[in-house]
């Protein structure tokens, strides 16, 4: 793997969202709104609540949570289909880039836009709702790594089946988090879901992650059980979604699509 | 005797029942321009593509510079480029910004280098004055020359042309042939240049190999082939050829160039 490739590659990104408005409001516009919404409900709420658990934390430490998953499937994603859209593919896989540094490129990518998304709205949520993610304290880092991961599995596998499929698939990469979110526990605890639902999110890292988000937000430690579950998944999930896409990506080469969606 | 840089042996592409690349073999010597001619769905954008691994040969070798991709995948694709006239580059960004990322990923250290080789390339191939622009705004003839200046970044030993003038003006498609010529005779290139323009080809190419459904039914030089099909012109020869497709050739049979 040659550094100087990946962040050469990089700064076509960079330049990207340098030069283009749209792109790099898309980075900010929907974690704002969402913040805005939910923040605003979890208030509302709060006061017909009463006392009780502080629900606003509750529904945005959820929010910002949810949105590191989702951006970091994101860069991914949508870093993947910027290639395909200036039909530049095929200057990718004709120069000495390998598969694996296009890949860790775009990791890179997603992980450039999840800094700028989530610092923006830790800001708001801060200057809104006084809010602090950092009441997380440490617990923040395995709880947010869990979710990058989780969302790096997501954004590789949907780029696999995009490499597949051309663009007639890209509407996985907007929508293929929100399968996730019912079985990911992220605004309500797992044992609300019914029997057989409860059993798939068992398998779904962010439901592990959430639920140690709640155990956190109620004043307890970081239970370390759940987050050690949750890289256990993540461990297995990352490695199948490398494997699906080194083996779509030479059965995309043996049946000539590499070039169909390069051009 | 000339160094062979390119060495395909009994190439062969199926994609289901039918087969696009049928058993063909050529070799491609330093700084030779060999033409890759035929109709649509001939069969040689497949080639080309199997030649620079973006697709996967059913069976057969490529050999570039005696290596192949399987053990030394980044080493020749560091040592070849390729432009064709259906690829772009990404729109948003200006011209200088897309060769700079260009010559990055190609391994061309040190800002003042890559301005160096960026600046001398765009003013051979005219498009200083477009330096700034967003590629996006640029007419296609003017986003081939930037393919083009892309495509010599690295100074490849190989290129790789998919009818690299096919959106130019007449003018400046000859500038460009008349430059890859200087460039190759510069550099000792070797050039594999595949279009449907005969008289491009017959101007340009030092050999022409005629692939027809998916093999090899004519190559020589272009004198070779006028005086072998008793034709005045390679378009007399290509339609000569095309019709009698799926005739008794020995060398569509062997498929050796």
């Amino acid at each position: 793997m040659n550094i100087q490739r990946i962040l050469g590659f990089s700064t076509r990104y960079l330049y990207l969202y340098k030069r283009s408005l749209p792109r790099l409001m898309e980075i900010f516009y929907w974690p704002v709104i969402d913040l805005l919404l939910w923040g605003f409900v979890g208030i509302y709420l709060k006061k017909h609540q009463g006392t009780g658990p502080d629900i606003i934390a509750f529904f945005l430490g959820a929010l910002i949570l949810w949105d590191i998953l989702f951006r970091s499937q994101q860069g991914i994603s949508i870093s993947f289909l910027e290639d395909i859209w200036s039909r530049n593919l095929l200057n990718i896989f004709t120069s000495p880039i390998s598969q694996t540094e296009y890949i860790v490129t775009l990791l890179l990518m997603s992980v450039i836009k999840l800094i700028l998304a989530s610092t923006v709205m830790v800001l708001l949520a801060w200057l809104f709702y006084t809010f602090n993610i950092f009441t997380f304290g440490l617990a923040l880092i395995p709880l947010a790594a869990n979710l990058i991961i989780m969302g790096w599995s997501i954004g590789i596998i949907t780029t696999a089946i995009i490499l597949r499929y051309g663009q007639q698939a890209e509407v996985l990469a907007w929508g293929i988090a929100f399968l996730f979110q019912p079985v990911s526990a992220v605004f309500y605890p797992v044992d609300v879901l019914p029997g057989f639902l409860k059993t798939v999110a068992w398998f779904v890292p962010a439901s592990h992650v959430f639920e140690g988000m709640r155990t956190v937000l109620d004043g307890n430690p970081l239970p370390l059980d759940q987050v050690f579950i949750a890289a256990l998944l993540n461990c297995a999930y990352i490695m199948v979604a490398i494997l699906f896409f080194n083996w779509n990506f030479k059965a995309v080469k043996r049946k000539g699509l590499l070039v169909k969606n390069g051009e | 005797m000339k160094k062979r840089v390119l060495e395909v042996e009994n190439l062969t592409k199926k994609f289901g029942k039918f087969t696009a690349v049928d058993s063909v073999s050529f070799e491609m010597y330093e700084g030779e321009i060999l033409g890759l001619m035929g109709p649509n769905g001939a069969g040689k954008t497949t080639t080309l593509h199997m030649l620079l691994d973006l697709t996967t040969a059913t069976s057969g070798t490529v050999k570039l510079f005696e290596l192949g991709y399987k053990d030394a995948r980044v080493e020749i694709l560091s040592r070849v480029n390729f432009s064709s006239s259906y690829i772009s580059l990404p729109s948003t960004l200006t011209v200088i910004e897309n060769l700079t990322v260009m010559a990055r990923v190609y391994g061309i250290g040190g800002a003042k280098r890559r301005k160096e080789i960026i600046d001398e390339l765009m003013r051979l191939f005219e498009i200083t004055e477009l330096a700034k622009h967003s590629t996006r705004g640029l007419s296609s003839g003017q986003l081939t020359r930037v393919c083009l200046v892309k495509a010599l970044l690295n100074r490849p030993e190989i290129l790789f042309l998919d009818e690299p003038t096919a959106s130019l003006d007449p003018d400046i498609a000859d500038k460009t042939r008349r430059l890859l010529k200087s460039i190759r005779d510069e550099r000792k290139i070797s050039i594999l240049y595949s279009s449907h323009n005969m008289a491009e080809m017959e101007e340009i190419c030092d050999r022409l190999i005629f692939i027809n459904r998916g093999k090899i039914v004519a190559t020589g030089t272009a004198e070779e082939l006028l005086k072998e099909y008793n034709e005045k012109s390679l378009e007399e020869v290509f339609l000569k050829i095309t019709r009698s497709s799926g005739s008794d050739n020995k060398k569509a049979e062997t498929g050796r160039a």
